[in-house]
């Protein structure tokens, strides 16, 4: 394949058969493996996507600052976008993510200003808007809420997943921005009578839930909860053991939260198998677990030694 | 009295401390209403007018209840209800 940039390289990624891990030849399942794009992560998409939008309609002009809440993948996508395109990067970061993502937006120009562990990616967002009033002409694309972020994902993941596999039944993604599952959940529910789209959000220790107050969550603005069919909570424990064994049994080098996308996946295939229903399981790989290495969850001994390795970081 | 009901830190003050409890009922909304018997001031915490509260999630075997019956959901023995403050995350 040959590409005129690398921005234009992105998507297009490939679909694999998991067959040590699928029940049976009737319920199979298959990993989207995301971590195919340019900067290692399913947020190549939306980042060009909202960058691209934002040109053609005006709101971002050269020489412009970009800002961003991020836990880091989106973050990364738009500061390899910024550089190419000569726009400033800055992004609002929870202080308790992993080294190499705070090394890999360094790495491509950006500049990270931390947001306090507690409250992890809610309190990115609300700093993150915090700067944005001091700063009328920083451009925050704000993934949290941009139809574009979730128009990525109807333009692009959705189309190529039915293309590959027509026969598709599930759909499984993490639930973080929430426009993974917006933007192919709207498309395959358009073209796939009956599809199930599914939701894994990660379920962090009390460490990170620790002074979160009740009455001031978070809620994406694009979370459209009609467009679900159903959402699984998924602790690190599991999160962590499935990312191992997505490792050990298909060779696949997974990310955190992708270990969380899969036991959600895993569980709908087995109810599938128990009902004697036929079932294709499309789970989305959001990023490779390059980032994750120096966790050490990945050669730990055990997966108890694995899930203590993790305590207190956001994974996802 | 036997569905494990994980109490987030923000609610521990109502349960002196506990990380979980047991409660019993037929659906979460009787649960709920056995939980405040002991533990006085938590449901107001949880519902409001009938339905959660928005930023509060409440997931039954780690099924969000939103997409069951909500605080209408039957549950029952061996059960496990997980009470969690609604966040962003995922790999954003």
């Amino acid at each position: 394949m040959r590409f005129g940039s690398l921005a234009e390289s992105v998507g297009n990624t490939p679909l694999v058969h998991l067959r040590r891990l699928s029940p049976s030849e009737d319920v199979r399942i298959w990993a989207k493996l995301e971590d195919r794009n340019p900067t290692g992560s399913v947020k190549d998409r939306p980042a060009l996507h909202m960058i691209e939008r934002a040109e053609a309609e005006g709101r971002l002009r050269p020489g412009a600052t970009i800002l961003e809440p991020t836990s880091g993948n989106t973050g990364i996508s738009l500061a390899m976008a910024a550089r190419l395109k000569g726009y400033r990067m800055v992004c609002v970061m929870p202080e308790n993510t992993s080294a190499e993502r705070r090394e890999l937006l360094a790495m491509w120009g950006a500049e990270v200003i931390p947001s306090p562990a507690a409250g992890g990616s809610n309190t990115a967002v609300r700093v993150a808007k915090e700067l944005a009033a001091e700063h009328p002409d920083w451009v925050m694309l704000y993934q949290y809420g941009n139809p574009d972020n979730a128009g990525a994902h109807y333009a692009g993941t959705g189309p190529e997943i039915l293309a590959d596999l027509p026969t598709v039944t599930h759909f499984v993604a993490g639930l973080g921005t929430t426009g993974t599952l917006m933007g192919v959940g709207r498309y395959l529910r358009e073209k796939v009578p009956g599809v199930a789209v599914v939701a894994a959000e990660p379920r962090y220790d009390d460490l990170v839930y620790g002074l979160r107050n009740l009455d001031e969550g978070f809620v994406p603005e694009l979370y459209d909860a009609e467009v679900l069919t159903t959402r699984y909570s998924v602790g690190s424990a599991d999160a962590v053991r499935r990312t191992r064994e997505l490792l050990r049994e298909e060779g696949v080098f997974a990310g955190v939260s992708t270990g969380a996308v899969l036991h959600a996946a895993l569980g709908l295939a087995r109810k599938a198998a128990k009902a004697g229903e036929r079932a294709d399981v499309v789970f989305v790989v959001a990023d490779g677990g390059w980032k994750y290495l120096s966790t050490g969850i990945y050669s730990a001994e055990s997966d108890e030694a694995a899930v203590e390795l993790l305590q207190g970081q956001l994974w996802a | 009295m036997a569905i494990d009901v994980r109490i987030p830190t923000i609610l521990r003050t109502y349960t002196d401390g506990a990380k979980a409890v047991e409660g019993s009922g037929g659906t979460l909304d009787e649960l709920f209403t056995d939980l405040e018997s002991r533990h006085p001031g938590i449901r107001a915490r949880l519902v409001d007018g009938g339905s959660l509260r928005r930023f509060v999630n409440v997931y039954l075997n780690d099924e969000d209840v939103r997409f069951l019956d909500g605080i209408g959901t039957p549950v029952g023995d061996g059960d496990s209800v997980t009470i969690l403050p609604a966040v962003a995350g995922g790999s954003a």
